[in-house]
């Protein structure tokens, strides 16, 4: 068994990713596969919803590092929410929050999808 | 004059209570004066391991009496470099052994990563620039960067063709400074 899942929720042209347990080298690309599925359907609008993530390495930051642009480029973009304060420290330490919307609710991040 | 009493069937007596001279009174280290220990793990090479080498780490850790911040800290990092030994190092060949040693006493935790792959040049590696990394989208290499950043001291000993070691080290907060 993995320790990582990827559940998907569509909700209008927004899809919401939720991950659930520990994202590192050996899972990233399971992430990696759901977010190419999104791209492959033209799907460029992303949440990707971290409540029930309890690790992140590096691996894993790299993930959004290799999809970020190609979301931009489609018109959309990948907002992040419901980090906690351990999984959002690694993304601080690397400079994230400076390239990306992180959201304390994906409530948000999807009302901020819709105001466009 | 008479000799000191030094019978050969009596066992010592143990060191003193109380204070030590020239010592404070009250530091971990005389309180429990021979706090030394070595953990080792050798695993292989596979990513699939790095939940086990992350329990390893942390365990330790948290059992040594780091505050759960530490804990991750030095989880991450060991995460990091054994990460980097399974991608750069041996290139994925998961037949080959990560050997992780990590040694523990009364101020601080040392972690010992060697492997036999193949080696680099730690000058050349430079900070990352998140800018730059933003615009080629480069993916990885984040990984000594952060190692730097969790750890209080990360030194590469490479001896190219023998074997690469990393050696990392944490400081256990002292007393007065602890959560």
């Amino acid at each position: 068994m993995s320790g990582f899942e990827v559940a998907r929720a569509d909700n209008g042209e927004v899809s919401v990713l939720r991950l659930k347990g520990y994202l590192d080298a050996h899972t990233a690309s399971d992430l990696e596969a759901a977010l190419q599925r999104l791209v492959d359907e033209k799907r460029y609008r992303v949440i990707v919803n971290f409540k029930d993530l309890g690790y992140i390495s590096s691996a894993g930051l790299g993930v959004f590092m290799g999809f970020i642009e190609e979301m931009r480029n489609g018109g959309g973009d990948i907002k992040l929410s419901n980090m906690s304060p351990k999984i959002f420290r690694v993304f601080d330490l690397l400079g994230f929050p400076a390239l990306y919307e992180i959201n304390d609710e994906e409530s948000v991040a999807l009302a901020s999808f819709h105001k466009k | 004059m008479k000799k000191p009493l030094k019978s050969p069937l009596k066992p010592r007596k143990k060191a003193k209570r109380g204070s030590m001279p020239g010592r404070a009174p009250n530091r971990g280290a005389d309180v429990l004066p021979n706090l030394k220990k070595k953990y080792q793990l050798r695993i292989p090479s596979h990513a699939g391991n790095l939940e086990i080498i992350r329990e390893f780490a942390s365990r330790i850790a948290r059992k040594v009496g780091f505050n759960e911040d530490d804990v991750n800290k030095i989880e991450l990092a060991v995460d990091e470099a054994c990460t980097n030994v399974i991608k750069h190092a041996y290139s994925y060949d998961s037949k080959q052994p990560i050997n992780l040693v990590i040694k523990v006493d009364a101020e601080k935790l040392t972690v010992l990563i060697t492997d036999h792959g193949k080696s680099f040049d730690p000058k050349q590696l430079r900070p990352p620039d998140m800018k730059e990394y933003f615009v080629q989208m480069r993916v990885g290499g984040l990984g000594v960067y952060l190692m730097k950043t969790l750890m209080d001291e990360v030194e590469f000993d490479i001896q190219p063709g023998k074997r690469n070691q990393l050696r990392m080290i944490k400081y256990l907060a002292k007393d007065g400074d602890e959560q």
